[in-house]
């Protein structure tokens, strides 16, 4: 397998795994409107780049899955946020806001870096798909970065300082 | 309604015609109580209109040390005399018996009254205490839109530099957050680019999610004088109700709530495709325009046909119009500001003046509206989740600007990430790490969405509430402290219109018992508490709401909202000047951007600017690299499906709004008699297919249910959009047996109990218009059944 395949594999587990990620933290989170609504819209750009992720694969010869069943209606969901709502007034879920936010930016971040060896290789390679999909995709994932970090920036005053 | 006042009925009066480029003509509208005749009146005292966004000038007349009517002031620039039915009649309710006239504090659970000092003593030693123990990041405070410049100044400077919290905000947060959002993201600083006058000339007016004949009364006369005068213009409306404005358009265009994103990018992909654009202005005024074209390729009416179900036809025509017209005048209310992606919706229709060149002369203007009289001035003053003066937070020479104005430490002031918005700071609240709220002249325990939620959080006994109004709201009815205050009419100060227009407002009469001016409770506190500057001189050294404005005219120095020219003598003896005012241009400013983008540069500009999608900042870095000139930004978005849509469960969508005869939730025009009359009750609206569908019928008694909760209310069946249910978001509880919740048991009758907790993640404004619903039959028509507060007239009114 050459290192582009392995590259296209890593990451597609990546995003699969971020959108999985995204979607159970808005589910924890479910008091913590906004996180809730943006994390699950946000989920939606890394179940596209699964998808286009595994098509690509296919052409090259790998067994990519793509996305997941939707684990939204699940018993566990419901569960997460049942739970989400009886600790919603707690303090200190806040903190647990921020350790999840920390992850998911981590998770992105692994993400974007894999997404940049990907476009080297594209050029390297004069790869115009591999480009095309790079070129789509990526910005996503780094605004995916750039919320969490606006996120963590606007919350930790408040969530670390005035409990 | 026989036997109702004609202004009651008819709330547009009647036509005075006129020709494009001529002067809107005079016709002054007026009300005294019963008895009382022009030559009975001994004084006429100036002000303007504080029940909705206009800003129509007014003289209010005074007899024995009593409001005893209004008149409209023919000399002003908004109004030329007229006025609405809610400035004629709302005055009344100054004089209600039940205005609060003390102080009141809570004691073993109940409110009881007491003087100033107790329960000024009681509100300084909780924030001594919060301050000492958590820091000020327990402390909050919810304003309006609804007090005076010198206030909302005054509470800005007290909360960021005195308390240092970063949590203060406006309802405005409701009303009229993405106006002010899309304008910086559009051109890196609020500001309203248009003006009134653009309707005296332009050929096409396009209303945007804006029932401007129920919102603002006077603005529609103005359009139905131009509609009844020589070349007039042609209108298209976008809103889901067969409004008013809707029956004078020419193009009707009623998308599924939640589609304005949709829509608006299958608009602005025709006026590309048709080449109708000003290739000129976008090169010498705007970066950005590329993504546009690329983003909106893949837009074409027959996609948007799909989303927002509207025929593709009507899409292509309505963009035919749009793309025609020589002057456009485009103005945006709540159909886009509290609905699905408000501010990337919003930001479409900046970005179709943009490509068209559509800015900064006679009848090519933007108007992105408010929704309160005085929201600009909660805007400006950084009452409202901003900086005071439009000042950047992410700009460290801005902060240090203000920190100079103040006398403070720059680190003295949070601007370690923007003010908390509304939303948040409830959320706040409910975790449990704000432990006191101070909410002035709002009533949230009515108009936020949500209701059970809110109720409870007011209600814990970790969270200090204050609240300050003129009469026990369902929210006073939560505090534990309630401060009475004086309104309009009874204090004085400035307030700004949606197009800039600052009016002078002065006191007529003495407030009720011991009511006081917020001005001199916020100064109050101040003293109290001692807030000092760096030199250890006292913070806020003004002691009226002269030396307030003063002092607000130094911060506004060489900002886009200067007042550095204006002054209460010059407004007392002008009438209506529109900011920015100052040595040079004395008169004010009638239009923005009439010679290129002002204040977008880097070093000037308000905000760099967020994600249309997730609401992330923008580095200064980023800014500066993408606008080094500070051009306008056209900023493309993507539609997203609606976060809560129809289902099999719920398959109705829910949009809530407003009558033409009440505002905000009936605290004021509740307790004026024919105003009240005229619409004593909530309704609920669906259309006459759907109700066939749903086996409902005009009159009967019909419970609407959301996921929150749910409200019963009489059906109206009118020409709305299939599928769609109108609920008036008016109507909450004082005048029920329960004073501030639904009856033990069964539902209520505010639109909020049922309306979702989620907001633009831009703006920050709740989605008041995006929620899935059901509709259920209770009673049928004129039969008894029904719940406390839900009884009455449901039919009456006629404004649907």
């Amino acid at each position: 397998m050459s290192g582009i395949d392995i590259t296209l594999r890593a990451l597609h587990h990546g995003e699969r795994d971020l959108e999985g990620d995204l979607l159970a933290a808005a589910e924890r989170h479910r008091t913590e409107h906004e996180f809730h609504h943006v994390a699950t819209d946000v989920a939606r750009w890394s179940r596209e780049h699964t998808t286009r992720l595994a098509a690509l694969g296919r052409d090259r010869g790998l067994d990519l899955s793509g996305p997941r069943e939707r684990p939204a209606s699940g018993a566990p969901a419901a569960l997460r946020e049942k739970a989400s709502e009886a600790l919603g007034r707690r303090p200190q879920t806040g903190l647990l806001l921020l350790h999840d936010l920390r992850d998911l930016h981590l998770a992105a971040a692994g993400n974007s870096l894999h997404w940049e060896m990907l476009a080297q290789a594209a050029q390297a390679t004069r790869d115009q798909d591999l480009l095309g999909l790079v070129s789509d995709c990526h910005p996503q994932t780094l605004r995916q970065m750039r919320w969490t970090n606006t996120m963590i920036k606007v919350l930790s005053p408040q969530l670390l300082v005035s409990v | 309604m026989d036997g109702s006042p004609e202004r009651i009925v008819n709330p547009w009066g009647v036509r005075t015609p006129y020709a494009p480029g001529t002067p809107w003509p005079v016709r002054t509208d007026m009300h005294l109580e019963e008895g009382a005749g022009e030559d009975d009146v001994e004084r006429w005292v100036r002000s303007a209109s504080i029940l909705h966004s206009n800003g129509d000038a007014l003289d209010i007349a005074v007899r024995d040390g009593r409001i005893v009517g209004v008149r409209g002031r023919a000399a002003d620039r908004v109004n030329r005399g007229r006025l609405g039915p809610k400035d004629l009649y709302g005055w009344q309710a100054n004089h209600s018996p039940d205005r609060l006239t003390r102080p009141l504090v809570r004691e073993n659970g109940r409110l009881v009254e007491c003087d100033w000092d107790t329960a000024m003593d009681r509100i300084t030693s909780r924030t001594k205490t919060l301050l000492d123990e958590r820091g000020p990041g327990a402390v909050g405070f919810y304003t309006t839109g609804q007090l005076f410049l010198e206030e909302y100044y005054t509470l800005a400077v007290l909360a960021h530099a005195g308390i240092r919290t970063n949590h203060l905000d406006g309802n405005t947060r409701l009303c009229t957050a993405t106006a002010a959002a899309a304008l910086k993201e559009t051109f890196g600083s609020d500001g309203q680019p248009g003006s009134y006058e653009d309707i005296d000339h332009a050929d096409t007016i396009a209303l945007f999610g804006h029932n401007m004949a129920e919102t603002q009364t006077v603005l529609w006369m103005r359009i139905l004088d131009r509609l009844e005068g020589a070349d007039p213009p042609r209108l298209l409306c976008v809103d889901p109700r067969e409004t008013p404005v809707a029956r004078r358009a020419e193009v009707h265009l009623a998308p599924r709530p939640g589609t304005n994103v949709a829509l608006l990018n299958a608009l602005l992909h025709e006026v590309i495709r048709t080449g109708r654009i000003d290739r000129d202005y976008i090169g010498a005024h705007t970066v950005g325009f590329d993504e546009l074209v690329s983003r909106v390729a893949a837009c074409p009416p027959g996609w948007a046909a799909e989303i927002c179900d509207v025929p593709a036809a009507q899409i292509e025509r309505a963009a035919e119009l749009l793309g025609g017209a020589r002057r456009l005048l485009s103005t945006v209310l709540q159909g886009v500001y509290q609905s699905h992606q408000a501010s990337a919706a919003a930001v479409q229709v900046n970005n179709l003046h943009l490509i068209r060149g559509m800015l900064g002369s006679p009848g090519r203007g933007l108007l992105q509206m408010n929704g309160q009289p005085t929201a600009q001035n909660t805007r400006e003053c950084g009452a409202d989740g901003d900086l005071p003066g439009f000042r950047n937070w992410q700009n460290d020479r801005h902060v240090a600007e203000l920190a100079e104005i103040w006398n403070v430490e720059p680190d003295a002031i949070p601007h370690y990430g923007p003010p908390t918005h509304a939303m948040q700071i409830f959320r706040y609240a409910e975790q449990g790490s704000l432990g006191m709220l101070w909410i002035t002249g709002t009533n949230p325990a009515v108009s936020l969405p949500e209701l059970a939620r809110i109720r409870s959080i007011l209600a814990q006994e970790r969270l200090f509430v204050v609240v300050q109004d003129l009469f026990l709201t369902e929210t006073a009815q939560l505090a534990d402290v309630v401060l009475p205050a004086a309104t309009w009419g009874e204090k004085t100060g400035t307030f700004t219109n949606a197009d800039r227009t600052v009016h002078l407002s002065e006191k007529a009469v003495e407030p009720p018992g011991e009511a006081r001016p917020d001005l001199d409770i916020f100064l109050d506190f101040a003293a109290r508490m001692d807030f000092r500057d760096k030199d250890g001189g006292p913070l806020i050294a003004w002691r009226d709401p002269q030396g307030a404005f003063a002092a607000w005219q130094r911060c506004s120095a060489g900002r886009p909202c200067d007042y550095t020219g204006l002054g209460y003598d010059k407004l007392r003896h002008g009438s209506g000047i529109q900011w920015p005012c100052t040595e040079d241009v004395p008169d004010g400013t009638a239009r923005l951007y009439t010679d290129g983008i002002s204040y977008a540069h880097p070093d000037r500009c308000e905000s760099y600017g967020k994600d249309m999608v997730t609401g992330a900042t923008v580095t200064p870095v980023e800014y500066r690299s993408l606008n080094p000139d500070g051009k306008a930004v056209i900023k493309a978005a993507e539609y997203l499906p609606p976060h809560e849509d129809s289902s099999p469960e719920y398959p109705l969508q829910l949009i809530t709004g407003r009558t033409v005869y009440h505002f905000h939730t009936r605290t004021k025009t509740g307790r004026a008699p024919e105003l009240n009359a005229a619409a004593p009750d909530v309704w609920a609206e669906i259309s006459p297919a759907e109700a066939a569908v749903q086996g409902l019928a005009e009159g009967d008694l019909v419970q609407v249910t959301t996921p929150r909760g749910a409200l019963r209310a009489r059906l109206r069946t009118t020409a709305i959009r299939d599928g769609v249910v109108f609920v008036p978001f008016h109507y909450g509880y004082w005048d029920t047996p329960r004073g501030h919740r639904p009856p033990d048991g069964l539902p209520g009758r505010a639109a909020n109990e049922t309306t979702i907790t989620d907001w633009d993640p831009v703006s920050k404004q709740p989605l008041f218009k995006t929620a899935a619903a059901r509709m259920t039959l209770v009673a049928r028509r004129g039969t008894g059944t029904g719940t406390e507060g839900t009884e009455g007239t449901g039919t009456a009114g006629g404004t649907a």
